[in-house]
Formats: C-alpha cells, sequence, structure tokens
C-alpha cells in the first residue's frame, strides 16, 4: 500500500481494517497458535521482573515524601511552633494540634514560646503532598523517604509526636528535601503566593 | 491366583495411587511456577526452597478451611459429586502400562495392575462417568452458577468424547487390539504410532484439553464468567477434592497420550544398549515419566498460552471441525490398512 493511505486522519498508525476470507492455513489455526506458543515459551527465559521485597528494596528517589518527621534544631530542642499553618494547608486534613505555653524550665526542650503539645498526623488521610512541609515557617516538618508501613488497626495509623519527632541523638537528614534552592524559593516574597 | 499374586498386585496399585496423588499435589506447585515465570514473575518460592513446601501450605489450609454447606444444597449428592470425582480420575490409571514387567527370582511381575484386555473401552467408560462427579456437584449445589457449570461441563465432555473415540479407533484400528499394553508393544523402539497417526493425535490431544476442563476449555469453571462453575459453592477439602482430581486427570491424560501415541515405556535403540531385562524396564518406566511430565508440561503452557474459547466457538470446534476429521482419519486409515494387506 502506498503511504498516502493515512492522509486525512490523525494518526499515521491507523490500521486499515478488512474482512477478507481468511486462507487456508489462517483456518487451521495451527500456525497461528505455534507462534502464540513461541512467544510464551521464550518468556520462560526472560529476566523476572520481580523484586523480592523484603530482602530487595527498590531503589527510591532521595527527595520522596514518605513518613513525616518534626525536627530539632541544632541544640535539640523542638523547631515546631504550633502555628497551625501545617494543618491549614493540609488539603485533606491529615493533621491536628493543640498548642501550649513553654514553662520556663522548658526552655531546653522547646525553641519557641509555643510549642504543640500534641501533634498528630493521620496516614491514612495524608496524600503525601508535601505541601506541609512548604507551609512550615520554622523547618520543622519534613517528608522523609522511609514508608510508612501497614499495620491491622486503623487507630495505629494516627501518628503522635512519639513517633513523629526525631530523637536527640538519632537525627534525620534531610539536606536533600531543603536544599538552598528551596530555602531561598521560601524566602522570595514575590513567590508567597506558592505557599 | 495365590496370595502372593495379591499382595503384588495390592503393593503395585497402592504405589500406584501414591504416585498420582503426590504427582497432583506438586503438579499444582509447578503450574504455579511455570505461571509465573510465563508471566516473567517468580512464582511462589516462601515456603521452602523453591516452595516446595507450597503444596503441603495449600492442601492444610483446604483442609483447616470452614466446611460450608449451602442450606438448600441436596446433602448426599453434594458430598458424592467430589468423591466421584476422585474416584473416577483415580481409576483410569489401573490400564495404563507404567513400564514392562520386572522378573524376580524367575517370577514375571508386570507394571500394569490390570492388563484387561478391553483397556481401550475401560477408558472410553470411564471418561464417560467423569462428567457425572462435575454434573452432581453442580446440581447438588443449588446454585445458578453452579448449574450453568455443570450443564457447560456435560454438553462439553459428551461432545469431545465422540471425537476422542473417533480418534482412538484409528489407532484400535491399526494395532487390531483394545489392549493398552499391546498397543503399547506394537510400538517397540522408535516405531511410535504419532508417525502414522499425526492427525490423530492432533485431534487427541485437543479433546484431552477439553476432557479434563482445562484452558482454553475451562468453560465450566470459567472464573471469570460464571465465579467458579461447578464448584462456586465447595469450601475446604470437598472444593480440594475437585481442583486435585483436575490435576489428576491431567496426569492420566498425558499419561494416554504417551501411551497411545509416543510408544509409553519404549524409547529408541532400547534393543541396542545391551541391557538385562530389568534395567530396560526401569529405564523405560523413566522414559514413561519424562514423556508424561512433557506433556503436562505441554497442558500449562497451553493454559499460559491460549485465552478461553466462547461457547459457540467451542462447540462448533467440536462437532464441526473435530469430529468430521476424525471421521475422515479413520477412513483414510482403514483404505491405507487394505491397501496393505492386499499388495
Amino acid at each position: 500500500m502506498p503511504d498516502n493511505q493515512h492522509i486525512g486522519q490523525l494518526t499515521s498508525r491507523s490500521k486499515i481494517v478488512s474482512d477478507k476470507k481468511m486462507t487456508f492455513m489462517e483456518r487451521i489455526y495451527l500456525p497461528a497458535l505455534m507462534k502464540g506458543f513461541g512467544i510464551t515459551f521464550s518468556h520462560l527465559f526472560k529476566k523476572k521482573a520481580t523484586i523480592q521485597y523484603p530482602e530487595v528494596k527498590r531503589p527510591i528517589a532521595e527527595i520522596y515524601r514518605g513518613k513525616h518527621v518534626l525536627k530539632r534544631d541544632d541544640q535539640g530542642r523542638e523547631r515546631c511552633t504550633a502555628c497551625g499553618l501545617c494543618a491549614l494547608a493540609c488539603p485533606s486534613e491529615a493533621i491536628t494540634m493543640v498548642a501550649a505555653e513553654r514553662k520556663e524550665d522548658e526552655k531546653h526542650l522547646y525553641r519557641e514560646e509555643k510549642y504543640a503539645a500534641i501533634y498528630e498526623i493521620n496516614m491514612l488521610r495524608c496524600i503525601f503532598c508535601g505541601l506541609c512541609e512548604e507551609a512550615c515557617p520554622k523547618e520543622a516538618i519534613f517528608l522523609t523517604n522511609e514508608i510508612v508501613p501497614s499495620d491491622y488497626k486503623r487507630t495505629n495509623f494516627i501518628y503522635g509526636k512519639d513517633i513523629l519527632v526525631e530523637s536527640v541523638d538519632k537525627r534525620v537528614d534531610i539536606s536533600k528535601r531543603q536544599t538552598p534552592a528551596v530555602l531561598n524559593f521560601k524566602k522570595d516574597k514575590n513567590q508567597s503566593h506558592n505557599i | 491366583m495365590d496370595g502372593n499374586y495379591i499382595l503384588y498386585k495390592f503393593i503395585l496399585a497402592t504405589i500406584i495411587l501414591l504416585i498420582s496423588l503426590v504427582v497432583a499435589m506438586y503438579s499444582t506447585l509447578i503450574e504455579r511456577k511455570l505461571a509465573g515465570f510465563f508471566q516473567d514473575r517468580l512464582g511462589p518460592n516462601r515456603a521452602g526452597i523453591f516452595g516446595i513446601f507450597q503444596p503441603l501450605a495449600d492442601g492444610l489450609k483446604l483442609f483447616f478451611k470452614e466446611e460450608f454447606m449451602p442450606g438448600t444444597a441436596d446433602k448426599f449428592l453434594y458430598i458424592l459429586g467430589p468423591s466421584l470425582t476422585m474416584m473416577i480420575a483415580l481409576l483410569t490409571s489401573a490400564v495404563i502400562p507404567w513400564g514392562g514387567s520386572l522378573i524376580i527370582n524367575g517370577v514375571e511381575y508386570s507394571l500394569q495392575v490390570a492388563d484387561i484386555n478391553v483397556g481401550v473401552l475401560y477408558v472410553f467408560a470411564i471418561l464417560s462417568i467423569g462428567v457425572y462427579g462435575i454434573m452432581i456437584g453442580g446440581w447438588a449445589s443449588n446454585n445458578k452458577y453452579a448449574l450453568i457449570g455443570a450443564v457447560r461441563a456435560a454438553s462439553q465432555m459428551i461432545s469431545y468424547e465422540l471425537a476422542m473415540s473417533m480418534a482412538i479407533i484409528a489407532i484400535v484400528m491399526m494395532g487390531g487390539t483394545l489392549s493398552l499394553s499391546e498397543i503399547v508393544e506394537q510400538q517397540h523402539g522408535f516405531n511410535w504410532n504419532i508417525w502414522y497417526q499425526p492427525l490423530g493425535f492432533v485431534l487427541f490431544i485437543v479433546c484431552a484439553f477439553a476432557e479434563s476442563n482445562r484452558s482454553p476449555f475451562d468453560l465450566p469453571e470459567c472464573e471469570t464468567e460464571l465465579i467458579g462453575g461447578y464448584h462456586t459453592e465447595y469450601s475446604s477439602m470437598k472444593l480440594g477434592f475437585y481442583l486435585f482430581a483436575e490435576y489428576i486427570n491431567m496426569f492420566i491424560s498425558s499419561a494416554m497420550i504417551a501411551t497411545l501415541y509416543f510408544g509409553g515405556y519404549n524409547f529408541p535403540f532400547m534393543d541396542d544398549l545391551g541391557l538385562s531385562h530389568n534395567a530396560l524396564t526401569i529405564i523405560g518406566s523413566i522414559v514413561f515419566f519424562a514423556k508424561i511430565s512433557f506433556f503436562g508440561f505441554v497442558f500449562m503452557w497451553v493454559r499460559w498460552t491460549l485465552p478461553r474459547f466462547r461457547y459457540d466457538q467451542l462447540m462448533r470446534l467440536g462437532w464441526k471441525t473435530l469430529l468430521p476429521l476424525a471421521l475422515v482419519n479413520i477412513i483414510i486409515t482403514g483404505f491405507v490398512i487394505m491397501l496393505k494387506n492386499h499388495s
């Protein structure tokens, strides 16, 4: 067939359908069957696509948006000041918090005068969009490349501060998500409508 | 008929029964493994190395599942269905010659449980009852899906039985015998029936797929249309019996294909090796099992290659293609035999 059969069509891959009578070889189907067997047989020796999960893990991006972490500052004080911007930014309303005032003897625990006494994220509601991270003015909440594990009970998916806050001696590295470009972007007043 | 003879037959029958059951058990694993490989997956590999304990786990699971029976089911028939299917699936193995004979202390022990002179007829008879297990099960469940599955199974098996029998008749005509052991004897060495009956072989293997309700003829089960077909309402080990019987049927069908068309326990150059009678018998049996394994593989290969037939296509293939071809095959065979005898 000449190439101009596609003229007037939106694609060059369309096929002209015909219902011409099948030849004898086509009608006995056996050659077609053999071809099919050949295809499936060749798959026996192909590389398997399976990843044996608990032992082998797929590589995930360093800026993967997984389980959240509530950061501490370099003196080990919680950064969160319970302003509620993350909860406000959250499109799936997964974040709740209760604010409390810092006592005089708690200065080594909390960075700001106000802190979150309760901070909960419902991981079943969370869509891991990262808007909480963008909204946070205190660089307190970040998403990590850790995956939220499965569980048997819904209540176990409501993560409180015991899970979310990083421990003092085991800091979570979020430098990949907090690049200078990101920081500059957050400081830029012209871009504030994005936050 | 002394006690020794009865004991030997009893032991042989037990061994064959156990082999059938173990082979059926492990075919489930091999089927799942192959299904995985055909789809670029790995298949079950968690229970033991290569998943060799998977059949045990599956069996245990089936035993410990709830034994559910629909309230409106016919109790007697409901239990009879899977039992009958299982029993019939195991019956055919009695007449298949699993090997030559072993000579121990001057006494010849044949590796065939019952060398009846109407072996082929016996197989036909068993095949014909085979449909009852499914029919009864589907009927007794008192469920529309089960009933449709049962009706499909009945019409499909009756239709394909005809073409299957006709295909075998050509072999019976060639050999002039109905005894399976004699049919195997006649294929000594490399003188296999497949060289004389290629058309008959294609007809037989297609019908064998249909008779064992395997894909692409698995319309009685047909998960996508009929939930589970005739075993929709079955659970626990009763369901296990149905599924198990399918694998035993597959094993027996493979054995029948190997016996009728691929020389049973015969293999090329068997006379030139200069082996003793017993060694030859043992190697012959191993070769026979290798052939059976190959056809078992073909069964699975077909299942994971071809899509299911539509019901009208199934009937058209059975009645309008396979049956006339089988008749033509008989006529050609008869003509050739006549020419041979005349010259």
